[in-house]
């Protein structure tokens, strides 16, 4: 873990809600897709931990969704302004552990993490597969860069608006050798009753640091007790207990 | 050259800054981001007879200057913190460190002490009785002078190490503990734990947390603490170890004019995992800027004509 200052390249907006801004700063931290940062805001007295999407030598790109005062905050704030970020946080995923043909499946804002992992498998040699999800039309993200990998894509929409009607888990492919899934509670254990192969999920939970200091994010594995935010925020399906 | 040295109970600490119990683990996640024996000591997590898994999720919640927590005392156990978490501290932390006991009985506490009271390592013990997030004991000690007494008398009985007892403040009159602490033999005391406090979530309308209520910590509870502090300082004759809300050089000053020996620091921690270095970095200059030569002269300095 580093803490220093980033700078904002840009912060855009994808969807009504959803930004995406690129951080420039040392990523030298980072060592795994999945991983996290953690940004303080003023007048906010906790950090707010936001998924790394992806990342080079020069910085970081993350996405948000605007749904507190920490990710309005995010909104407000323009190119050039300069953000005091902990980077490298949490243990991402264990490409090594991914099949040759692996599911990416990522439910609304936990698309983001799930870009850096297909590039991160694409530069392994592996071949990954991508489910995106949405609950309409208007709140998709991220499929051209997807499709730009040049790697089979799949989006599903709750309502039908778009794509494949229903969940990610109605996408599921008949042959796939591992998955790695990120996104709400309830896709997560939808994603864990459909699979057929054994795999890796990210959580959320509430923090105080991110570092693994507090315990303000334990959670309870069949391989014992973890911190979120530093055993995880990924997981593997055999140790979890829902 | 200023002294920034200060002494508790006869060990002498390089400065007063102590990270709190509870925001700083056992010290391997900070000292993978610094050399953690720049600091005074640290306190470190609260530890039970038993393992302890916690209240549920979610235990954290943001406040205004502050944050709420309702971890409810997560720690492996004596046991396993004398096996395993002790050992690999001698790794990275060479001064004697404060180990923090919590328990829901008396015969809890002493058992944990007295296991405790036999590592070398361990300088002082901390002994909480004033947790907000657990049920049936922590708080519950700390909420009478006669409680507190019996805890402090029997924890006294088996060890030799100096023991502060640390308060809460969700009390009537903090002195009145402080004071009982003393006279059943307490070498020091700690104060102030969390404030017992309630955050309530709009959307579902039901306490942000699992737990319902956590303690308040964080810049919000600072000047409460100061004023607790400045208060026991006049009840007791024994150090006072003042903690809640410090996250500054000049927070640490402002503790020890109100009558702390040493400080904790807790909450800032967890924002700036470089607090407390940046806290030690910061203090010879501050106490140059407002002509302190000796941290040890100033304690009570509030009090004085």
């Amino acid at each position: 873990m580093t803490q220093s200052i980033y700078r904002i390249q840009y912060n855009r907006q994808l969807t009504a809600d959803v930004w995406e801004m690129r951080l420039e700063g040392d990523t030298g931290a980072i060592t795994a897709p999945g991983q996290f940062i953690n940004i303080r805001l003023d007048g906010l007295f906790l950090r707010r931990p936001i998924s790394i999407c992806d990342w080079d030598g020069q910085g970081i790109t993350i996405i948000y969704k605007v749904v507190g005062k920490g990710t309005a905050a995010l909104g407000g704030m323009e190119q050039g302004q300069e953000l005091d970020v902990l980077c490298g946080l949490g243990n991402g995923f264990d490409v090594s552990r991914c099949g040759e043909r692996t599911l990416v499946i990522g439910g609304g804002v936990g698309v983001p993490p799930m870009y850096g992992l297909a590039k991160a498998l694409l530069r392994a040699g592996k071949t990954p597969v991508a489910i995106l999800g949405f609950n309409k039309k208007e709140e998709i993200f991220y499929e051209d860069r997807f499709r730009e990998l040049g790697i089979e894509t799949t989006v599903t929409t709750v309502d039908g608006s778009y794509g494949v009607k229903g969940f990610v888990t109605d996408a599921l492919p008949e042959e796939y050798g591992y998955f790695c899934a990120c996104g709400p509670l309830p896709m997560l254990k939808a994603v864990y009753n459909a699979a057929a192969t054994s795999g890796l999920l990210s959580f959320e939970e509430r923090m105080g640091c991110g570092f693994g200091a507090c315990m303000g994010c334990s959670c309870r594995t069949k391989y014992g007790n973890k911190r979120i935010c530093k055993d995880g925020p990924v997981l593997e399906k055999e140790e979890i207990i829902w | 050259m200023v002294d920034t040295s200060v002494t508790l109970s006869g060990i002498r600490l390089d400065n007063p800054v102590i990270p709190a119990s509870g925001t700083f683990g056992y010290g391997a996640e900070f000292a993978e981001l610094y050399d953690i024996n720049c600091l005074g000591t640290f306190s470190f997590k609260g530890t039970t007879q038993e393992p302890r898994f916690g209240n549920p999720a979610p235990r954290i919640a943001e406040t205004p200057g502050g944050m709420l927590n309702a971890v409810g005392l997560q720690n492996p156990g004596v046991e396993k913190v004398i096996a395993e978490e002790l050992p690999r501290m001698r790794g990275f932390f060479h001064k004697p460190v404060m180990a923090n006991v919590s328990g829901f009985s008396i015969g809890e506490y002493v058992r944990t002490c007295a296991l405790l009271d036999r590592e070398e390592q361990v300088g002082w013990l901390e002994v909480n009785i004033s947790c907000p997030n657990v049920h049936g004991g922590g708080m519950a000690f700390g909420s009478s002078p006669e409680a507190a007494a019996a805890v402090t008398r029997a924890v006294k009985a088996v060890t030799g190490k100096p023991v502060y007892m640390k308060l809460s403040p969700n009390v009537t009159d903090i002195a009145a503990v402080a004071r009982a602490c003393e006279e059943a033999g307490a070498d020091g005391v700690s104060l102030i734990n969390t404030l017992l406090a309630m955050r309530i979530d709009l959307k579902t309308k039901k306490p942000l947390l699992a737990n319902g209520t956590g303690g308040l910590s964080g810049p919000a509870v600072f000047p409460v603490a100061v004023r607790m502090v400045y208060q026991v300082y006049e009840a007791v004759s024994i150090p006072i170890i003042g903690m809640g809300g410090v996250s500054s050089a000049e927070d640490v000053i402002e503790m020890m004019l109100a009558g702390a020996s040493a400080v904790e620091v807790g909450a800032a921690n967890l924002v700036n995992p470089f607090a407390c270095r940046d806290i030690v970095r910061d203090l010879p200059g501050v106490m140059e800027k407002y002509g302190i030569n000796s941290l040890t002269e100033i304690i009570g300095g509030a009090h004085h004509g």
